[in-house]
């Protein structure tokens, strides 16, 4: 076991270890990958190939699947070390001062990367440069022989003139590098810029991605999380889409104050379900796709928009096992120690016979990975599902994911951006019950020891895994502090425009 | 997989929607579009598969739509291009295999088969050469009787993938095939397999060409000999899928057996599929261990579901199957279980490292969790008539169907063919649909193979299949399967419904 998963115990885990056939869970199935080498991931490609497009996108996703994983971006650290960039001749290989700073540079992201996936509990590093000098990648190749790390290329080749230029104008015009807007100039600039690398490739494990995914040569993939890296890259597409994410219209259920089952929308929510659709005909949206879970709320939702809709079962609401269809006061008067629980940890807390939002993340996956193949799309789903799709758009981490605001009644359009996701909120004037619980005023007195529910009826607790802090992308700070502030803790009142979840992640 | 038809609603079942008053069910077709926004259409649920529907008068409406692997109407041909022993066939069959196991209707057209039945004896590998007129115009009418079968398939009999098997290996005849299926409104994809490593090839050879009916009367030195010279035929007119002559079509090109792929314009969802499922199979030999959990308290009480612990029968298993891993001596054998404790509770005995997969959990039986048969019968006949009806796609109420098994399995079932050795310790849903999917069996057969308690199933790949040992470790069990009885119909006796309940404390 790596120096990072500690000992959770007590002086009670040896008995429970007698006891409980769970306290000996060496590794869970997400986290196979855990106990093998950390793998580093190095991007490759001239600028403007749509490297840290690459590098961000698949941070956020293998984070989300609950692989910690980080970018360093040589970048940054070029521009701490030279703050006034001048031009171009910084690039130029006969500039000897320039060279020694971004070599010089290049170590110093390397030993963060070697902090990070040995001592920070890192999985994956991401090391977004242009590495595409063989003096660079036999620096790399050096440094990950000598930490028994894991390498796999990522190369982005790219000989579509368009695609090229549209790539700098989005990005790298709003660049520090370039605090003068002015365009001409700046495309000048930085096409001398991409004259000054050299086109130098050789064979490893590697995934060479060309003209942003029209074609892919893939060679060597060692190991599960290259697999999944491979096939999420392959998957993702450039072309312009909005996804748009609501709950059912207002239920019975949610009237009363039930959390789970199967009810029917109330009056209010089928008003929802009408102004929906007068929605979608305002915006126009050509090949929408609808999508449903199985319950009956979100069909009823969707029939009413006169389209056709796909139901996915996946997309069923967050089982609550024995307490399905229960009141909060119901479950605070049958469950408390459960109660308590999981308001101790609420993302890897899971229902006696249900699950938890970790589950409902893999359950979610595959999901994920059909919306980014398509193009528009409005999914109809429910509270905790939507708070994981819409953790994984912005790029929300297992502490924040958990008390994200999805009101009934209110749509959220998320558009891919440059480096991130824009997202607009529209409340469609309908009035509903508010179903979000706020988290828990105060410091709840966190247990050094997690306890965990297993699929059990008759409730364990295990002194088992670790559980890793989602950790952030450089450069993408979260809106929401990682520990709950005043505000956040403030009785949902608001309706306001400007919403908590419309955080942009900051564009880079 | 077609829906039930749908007369089983009015099977005298307690109303799940209030009863839909003079409900003008109008469709969202109407031009009468206020109409419509204040009368949607009502819905009512599939008494099989839990399925909410919208009906009218009625009747479900058909057009509902249940998210479903393939969702383009659009049918699929997966063309195959190589020469002969670069695993071609084999690629074929487990994608086949594989498509069909998550629900996708494929079926495989070999041309080598429509071959041997023209041509009754095969003589040597002179019919291949390129010279042979003969030979090329038979060649051809086999090419063209498949694809008229391929036609058939896609359009009239419900398929939705078929997989062209055929050398393919010149740019005129791929030409031709794409020809055919832009007529038809098919989608293509190739697949190539490129391999010159001379070991691969032989033992390609000695798996599978000696066994083929082309070499009945040789020995093997002759076959091989023979098979060489049919290779040489086809290798001066190979032209492989190039980067830029074909670069507009949709292929993935496997090299050397998976050490590097070349994939070009993925399409569609069904393609990415299979782009990723043969990124990860492999040819390297090893085997699969399928077994239960050791038997468990609600077994022997004849209750299914839950989550109790072993007996000490149950433990002595565990034991045994301690000693049997260790007499196999497996190299680098993974061991996985689900969440629930019985099969954690069998593992712990191996005392080997192991990892638990929620997905691996047991079918969920919703209301009917820890229930025994006779308690289903007397509080849901319903229900248990219906499970009997079709017992792969019949989902518990607030539970799970086979059919939701095997998506939630697919995970499991991509990783055990990345992976080399391994040990699955399961349940008997879980298990039955694991195996269904290496032995290629069909969702009528599924839920009704028998994984008895305390036996290892041991599989093997072999040829274009998979070999299965069954190992029974001698420890006595309760027996807990449930053979389909022969009246399923709802209006049944308790006494009909519990025929085939096998014996419980």
């Amino acid at each position: 076991m790596s120096s990072t998963q500690r000992d959770n115990g007590s002086a009670n885990s040896t008995e429970a270890k007698k006891t409980d056939p769970r306290v000996n869970e060496k590794k869970c199935s997400w986290a196979s990958y855990m106990t093998n080498s950390p793998t580093m991931i190095v991007m490759i490609g001239l600028p403007a190939r749509g490297k840290t497009y690459m590098s961000k996108k698949l941070t956020r996703y293998l984070n989300w699947i609950g692989v910690p994983t980080k970018v360093f971006n040589l970048g940054v650290y070029r521009r701490e070390a030279v703050r006034a960039y001048k031009s171009y001749d910084f690039f130029r290989h006969d500039n000897e001062e320039a060279m020694k700073i971004r070599k010089q540079c290049a170590l110093v992201a390397l030993q963060d990367v070697k902090a990070y996936l040995t001592e920070e509990g890192g999985q994956i590093a991401v090391f977004d440069a242009t590495n595409t000098t063989r003096e660079r990648r036999d620096l790399i190749q050096d440094f990950v022989k000598e930490n028994a790390f894991k390498v796999f290329f990522v190369e982005s080749v790219c000989d579509d003139p368009e695609v090229i230029a549209a790539n700098i104008l989005e990005v790298k015009v709003s660049s520090p590098d370039y605090p003068e807007r002015h365009r001409e100039r700046v495309m000048d600039d930085f096409l001398k810029r991409i004259e000054c690398y050299k086109l130098l490739y050789w064979d490893l494990s590697f995934i060479k991605v060309i003209n942003v995914g029209q074609r892919f040569l893939v060679n060597r993939v060692q190991d599960y999380i290259q697999s999944k890296i491979v096939y999420y890259l392959m998957n993702i597409h450039v072309h312009s889409h909005s996804i748009y994410l609501c709950r059912h219209g207002e239920s019975k259920h949610n009237v009363e104050g039930r959390i789970g089952g199967d009810s029917e929308l109330s009056p209010r929510g089928k008003q929802f379900a009408h102004a929906l659709r007068g929605f979608i005909d305002e915006h126009k949206l050509s090949d929408l796709k609808v999508w449903t879970s199985q319950l009956r709320r979100t069909i009823q939702t969707a029939e009413e928009l006169g389209v056709p809709y796909e139901q996915w079962k996946i997309l069923n609401e967050i089982d609550a096992g024995v307490c399905e269809e229960m009141t909060y006061e119901m479950i605070q008067e049958t469950f408390p120690e459960e109660f308590a629980l999981r308001d101790q940890d609420k993302y890897h807390y899971r229902y006696p016979g249900g699950e938890s939002y970790q589950d409902l993340v893999q359950r979610l996956e595959p999901v994920i990975m059909e919306l980014e193949r398509q193009g528009n799309v409005l999914v109809i789903c429910h509270q905790a599902v939507m708070r994981c799709l819409l953790a994984y758009f912005l790029d929300k981490g297992a502490e924040d994911l958990p008390y994200m605001k999805c009101p009934l009644h209110t749509i959220l359009k998320l558009t891919p951006v440059a480096y991130g996701c824009k997202v607009e909120m529209f409340y469609l004037n309908v009035e509903a019950v508010n179903t979000h619980r706020d988290r828990p005023l105060g410091k709840i007195p966190k247990d050094s020891t997690l306890i965990h529910r297993r699929n059990s009826y008759t409730p364990l607790s295990s002194h088992d895994q670790v559980k890793r802090p989602r950790l952030y992308s450089a450069g993408n700070q979260p809106w929401l502090p990682l520990a709950p502030t005043p505000s956040a803790l403030m009785p949902e009142e608001r309706q306001s425009q400007v919403s908590e979840i419309n955080s942009m992640s900051t564009l880079y | 997989m077609k829906h039930r038809s749908t007369s089983e609603q009015h099977h005298g079942k307690k109303p799940r929607v209030p009863a839909a008053a003079a409900a003008t069910s109008t469709s969202p077709q109407d031009g009468m579009e206020d109409k419509a926004a204040t009368n949607p259409r009502e819905l009512t649920q599939n008494p099989l598969k839990k399925i909410w529907m919208p009906y009218k008068n009625g009747l479900p409406e058909k057009h509902i739509c249940q998210r479903k692997v393939c969702m383009t109407n659009c049918p699929t041909l997966i063309v195959t291009v190589g020469l002969p022993a670069r695993g071609k066939t084999y690629i074929s069959k487990k994608l086949t295999r594989y498509l069909n196991w998550i629900g996708v209707p494929t079926r495989e057209f070999n041309v080598g088969q429509y071959r041997r039945e023209f041509v009754k004896i095969y003589k040597s590998f002179e019919f291949f050469r390129p010279d042979n007129e003969e030979g090329l115009k038979i060649r051809r009418k086999c090419a063209s009787a498949a694809l008229n079968d391929v036609r058939e398939y896609l359009t009239e009999d419900g398929g939705q993938v078929a997989v062209f098997d055929a050398t393919n290996t010149t740019r005129e005849r791929r030409e031709t095939i794409l020809e055919f299926a832009e007529q038809n409104g098919f989608k293509v994809f190739f697949v190539e397999s490129v391999c010159e490593d001379p070991d691969v090839i032989q033992e390609n050879i000695v798996q599978v060409k000696l066994d083929s009916p082309d070499y009945t009367n040789c020995n093997t030195e002759e076959a091989v000999e023979d098979f060489m010279k049919r290779i040489k035929c086809y290798e001066n007119s190979y032209e492989t899928l190039d980067e830029i002559l074909d670069r507009d079509l949709s292929y993935i090109k496997i090299m050397d057996v998976g050490q590097r792929y070349l994939v070009n314009r993925v399409l569609d969802h069904i393609q990415s599929r299979i782009v990723y499922y043969l990124m990860n199979i492999h040819i390297t030999p090893r085997s699969i261990y399928l077994c239960r959990h050791g038997e468990s308290e609600l077994n022997v009480k004849g209750r299914i579901g839950g989550d109790s612990g072993l007996t000490i029968r149950g433990k002595e298993f565990a034991k045994k199957l301690s000693h049997f891993i260790q007499e196999q001596n497996i190299s680098d054998l993974k061991v996985w279980t689900s969440q629930m404790k019985r099969t954690i509770q069998t593992a712990e005995a191996l005392n080997v490292p192991y990892e638990q997969w929620k997905v691996l959990n047991e079918i969920d039986a919703g209301v009917c969790e820890e229930l025994m048969y006779e308690e289903i019968q007397r509080n849901y006949p319903l229900e248990f008539a219906l499970r009997d009806q079709d017992k792969y796609r019949y989902r518990y109420p607030k539970g799970e169907s086979y059919e939701d098994l095997v998506q939630r399995l697919e995970p499991v079932i991509m990783e055990l063919e990345r992976q080399e050795n391994v040990l699955v310790i399961c349940h008997q849903a879980v298990l039955r649909c694991l195996l269904a999917y290496f032995l290629d069996k069909t969702a009528e057969e599924l839920p009704y193979l028998k994984c008895p308690l305390h036996t290892v199933l041991k599989l093997t790949p072999v040829a274009y299949g998979c070999k299965v040992e069954s190992i029974s470790l001698n420890v006595d069990a309760v027996n807990t399967h449930r053979e389909r009885p022969a009246n399923v119909n709802v209006q049944r006796t308790a006494e009909d419904a519990l025929q085939t309940v096998p014996p419980h404390l």
